[in-house]
């Protein structure tokens, strides 16, 4: 089985090349960073972005399936299904999608997010085509078997006891998420509740499996020094063979308006508290076709950086040197999330300082934001280090697919990523102020707290 | 965006692995006798500088003395203090980080490589390094905050298990410890102690510096003398004393309230640079180094579900570094599991891999070259590593060729020689109630 799939991939490399040697694009020149983009007839989209330095190629597949597709009672789904994506399809054996790869020396993995779900292979270049062959026949022909089904489950509850039970963190964070979302699905983890996992069966895997896996639904993304032509060709003779499926999309589920503020506290196996505050924002994808809402958007991610952006922002100066009100303090935002989302600030108390202290302090520098502007100087390092951080990025070819792959997957087109920079430049400090003012508020709020529960431990 | 000629394919594979090897590596000796290795690379706009010191906690007469002097670098540095540092960096959007180890203390910059930007970063680098002040307020505060942490380590399974394994190998090592100490140590130390630290082995003979990106060699060749000379020459610091090889099996529990056990069993393995190096390598990568594809991964996560991590590795030091293989499974069936484990090491080391294992093996490592050298960031880390251990200057090129030479019974040989599995050491940290 495995030679076939060799031998077959030899003959599409002939045909591959013999192809773009014809190709009327054979004569286009081919930018360094450019990307490229084409749609298949089925609907599925293949981005390549062009880079010259390196004979690796990444390859990953996005699919617009995560867990706030899910809905209650089957939490965690999209999670164990991209688990047993690597088991057995109608032409490969248990676990050869892995060893072929690994016979190739290339790496791969995948990862489930609220938003996606995504597969990747690093591998030398001229192994692309192999690689595309094997996520196409994953794509429509995965086989999943009781047996299988149920080990794997057993893996997937390890995941959840080592991520989150065991981790007092963790386990304040998800519950934090779940009392702040009442209706919209960002209430449940990724992984999914326990009970639920309990719960879960072989079937629910098969029916997730062909509701989500069509290439309709997915984005194929290659950063490689390629040309974008032969991959496209190849995209045809692969991913082009499957036909569209028609798909609900799902529910909007928009979060239903906060009419006060709530507070949760998790006694937890811990030796150190520790507090979380969000309020609801809205992201770039929320804020489609209203520029004005996009413009806060790009202003709610300078102040995070205002905030927590480096050893001189305000939390680590102030709340941690300074006040020594805080062991640690962060601020959170993902503005490329497909529903609204959270704003949080967290940290831990330092030595001596209460929950309450912290609480304060933190709340003191909002206000602080809403009342007065930023500083230049500050305005100007953010800035600063945004710029610098674009380039840095070009070092890793991962994550420049990453940015593409992602912002196709929650429903942006990737030409986003190019207006990060200049949308950034442009917030100014009284921009800062009217979104703190707009989103930070008293019955918006949702308060999480970690209570360390030394006298009994393990509690539940 | 750049537009560039159409480059054959062949062309650029055959660049970017040259990229890292002997012939592309620059190395010499700054004035005072630091070591450096220098990648030029003009692909992207920025410079990545690492230096590395036999500095580590090694080196510590009370545990975490290393850690802090380390750490406290950017807390204040001739005219500067932590927000004069912090600023100056973040204006030209450079990124300084440290990290210290047990061989080695780590500082690294990351610039863009406009002069602009470049030159103000470089002096405060220079700065941190040289010229620490170590404030009695900043001082009081990050001991204080190391000891929180130190606190919060004890709700982390992981972290307990690590802490106490290395004390089960070691003994009285000083890799028995923690870099970041213990909270009776760390209650010890003083402002001397640090100031005394970062005099004995901040110094150019103990460091190596490396370097890649947008700079040409001259430019390399200034920046590695204004890093050298603003320290003293020194001395290297001495060789670390010889581990102590263990005389029997042992096994530790840890009670704790969790939902799963973590597992750890091992012992101490080899040094960095040694000849068996390549068949430890391969062996390992077999065991339960490459993942999926590895036999403890088939043999307790695919076959039957008992974990979602499972692992075994090398980790090779200037004194022999700890050979270890790991998992975390729910309290339960712990013992089944570490059965498993154990006997999955002792088949490993009586029997060596399978032709077909080796096979199999061989083909993604050699395969995989090009991805271990495939950004800056690796390459920086490499010139650091191989300066640091005094590895040839084609190392990176004799790679494959070592991997390849290595067959079942050179496996085999290797481990027997190195573990015994006799004298394996088990910590289990969990509920075992």
């Amino acid at each position: 089985m495995k030679k076939a799939i060799l031998i077959s991939c030899a003959l599409f490399l002939g045909a591959c090349s013999q192809n773009a040697a014809k190709s009327k694009h054979a004569d286009m020149p081919i930018e360094d960073g450019k990307v490229y983009e084409k749609v298949l007839a089925n609907g599925m989209k293949i981005l390549v972005k062009v880079d010259r330095r390196s004979p690796v190629v990444v390859n990953q597949v996005w699919y617009k399936v995560g867990s706030s597709y899910e809905h209650n009672g089957i939490t965690g789904l999209s999670h164990m299904l991209e688990h047993m994506m690597f088991k057995e399809t109608k032409n490969l054996k248990i676990g050869e999608f892995s060893e072929i790869v690994a016979e190739n020396g290339g790496r791969d993995n995948a990862f489930t997010g609220k938003d996606y779900t995504a597969y990747f292979q690093t591998i030398a270049a001229d192994r692309l085509p192999l690689m595309m062959k094997l996520e196409a026949d994953r794509m429509r022909n995965v086989r999943i078997s009781e047996a299988e089904f149920k080990k794997e489950l057993e893996v997937v509850k390890e995941e959840r006891r080592w991520r989150t039970e065991d981790k007092p963190g963790s386990l304040t964070y998800e519950r934090f998420q779940a009392a702040a979302f009442m209706n919209s699905p960002y209430h449940h983890p990724v992984v999914g509740w326990m009970e639920d996992l309990d719960a879960m069966s072989m079937d629910d895997a098969m029916d997730w499996y062909r509701r989500w896996y069509a290439p309709n639904k997915a984005t194929q993304v290659v950063v490689d020094d390629v040309n974008p032509f032969d991959v496209f060709a190849l995209a045809e003779k692969t991913f082009g063979k499957h036909k569209a499926v028609d798909l609900d999309p799902p529910k909007p589920q928009p979060e239903t308006r906060q009419r006060g503020e709530r507070r949760i506290k998790v006694h937890g196996r811990a030796e150190l508290p520790s507090l979380l505050l969000g309020w609801k924002v809205p992201t770039l994808v929320t804020a489609q076709g209203d520029a004005e809402v996009e413009k806060e958007v790009y202003a709610l991610e300078v102040l995070a950086g205002i905030l927590d952006g480096g050893n001189s922002a305000r939390f680590p100066r102030e709340l941690v040197r300074d006040q020594q009100v805080a062991q640690g303090a962060g601020a959170g935002y993902s503005l490329a999330d497909r529903l609204q989302t959270l704003f949080t600030l967290s940290g831990t108390p330092a030595k001596g300082k209460t929950v309450e202290q912290l609480e304060m302090a933190l709340m003191e520098q909002l206000q602080r934001i809403k009342d007065s502007p930023v500083s230049d100087a500050e305005m100007n390092r953010v800035k600063s280090q945004v710029l610098a951080a674009d380039v840095y990025e070009k070092d890793s070819m991962f994550y420049q697919g990453m940015v593409l792959g992602m912002l196709e997957t929650v429903g942006l087109n990737w030409g986003k990523a190019d207006e990060y920079v200049p949308m950034i430049q442009a917030v100014t400090a009284a921009d800062i102020q009217t979104v703190a003012n707009k989103y930070f508020t008293e019955r918006g709020l949702t308060v999480g707290e970690l209570v360390p529960d030394v006298a009994q431990q393990g509690g539940q | 965006m750049r537009s560039l000629m159409k480059i054959a394919v062949t062309l650029s594979i055959l660049f970017s692995v040259f990229v890292a090897s002997a012939e592309n590596i620059q190395n010499w000796t700054t004035d005072n006798g630091a070591q450096v290795y220098f990648i030029e690379t003009h692909s992207i706009a920025m410079a990545d500088i690492r230096m590395v010191f036999n500095a580590g906690s090694a080196r510590d007469k009370i545990s975490g003395v290393a850690a802090l002097t380390n750490g406290l670098l950017d807390t204040g540095a001739a005219d500067l203090d932590a927000n004069g540092i912090a600023e100056a960096l973040e204006n030209v959007g450079a990124q300084m980080s440290n990290a210290s180890l047990r061989d080695m203390a780590v500082l690294s910059l990351r610039s863009l490589s406009d002069e602009s930007r470049l030159m103000p970063a470089l002096s405060v680098f220079t700065k941190v390094l040289s010229e620490p002040t170590y404030p009695k307020a900043d001082f009081t505060r990050e001991k204080k905050r190391l000891l929180l942490g130190l606190k919060s380590q004890k709700q982390q399974p992981a972290a307990v298990g690590k802490r106490a394994y290395f004390k089960a190998i070691y003994g009285e090592h000083p890799y028995a410890e923690m870099p970041s100490g213990t909270e009776a140590s760390v209650e010890r130390i003083q402002r001397i102690h640090l100031r005394r630290f970062h005099k004995n082995y901040y110094v150019a003979k103990n460091a190596v510096i490396a370097i890649v990106g947008d700079l040409s060699k001259e430019r390399a060749m200034q920046i590695a003398e204004q890093l050298s000379s603003a320290i003293p020459a020194g001395t290297a610091a001495p060789v670390v004393s010889a581990v102590t090889a263990l005389t029997e099996a042992k096994r530790l529990d840890i009670q704790m309230q969790t939902q799963q056990s973590h597992i750890m069993i091992g012992q101490p393995g080899l040094r960095r640079g040694e000849a068996d190096y390549f068949d430890l390598y391969v062996g390992n990568h077999i065991l339960g180094g490459s993942g999926f594809a590895s036999q403890l991964m088939q043999s307790i996560r695919e076959d039957r579900g008992l974990a979602y991590s499972v692992y075994s590795y090398f980790s090779p030091m200037q004194e022999l570094g700890p050979f270890t293989a790991g998992m975390q499974t729910k309290n339960d069936q712990r013992q089944q599991a570490i059965e498993l484990l154990m006997d999955n090491i002792k088949g490993f080391i009586a029997n060596g891999p399978t032709q077909a294992q080796l096979d199999k093996a061989l083909k993604n490592i050699t395969g995989s070259a090009p991805l271990r050298t495939d950004s800056n960031s690796k390459l920086v880390e490499y010139l650091a590593m191989m300066g640091f251990y005094k590895l040839p200057l084609d190392y990176l090129d004799q790679f494959n060729d070592k991997v390849r030479a290595v067959t079942v019974e050179s496996i085999r040989n290797a481990w027997q020689q190195r573990i015994d599995p006799d004298k394996l050491v088990t910590v289990v940290v969990g509920n075992g109630e």
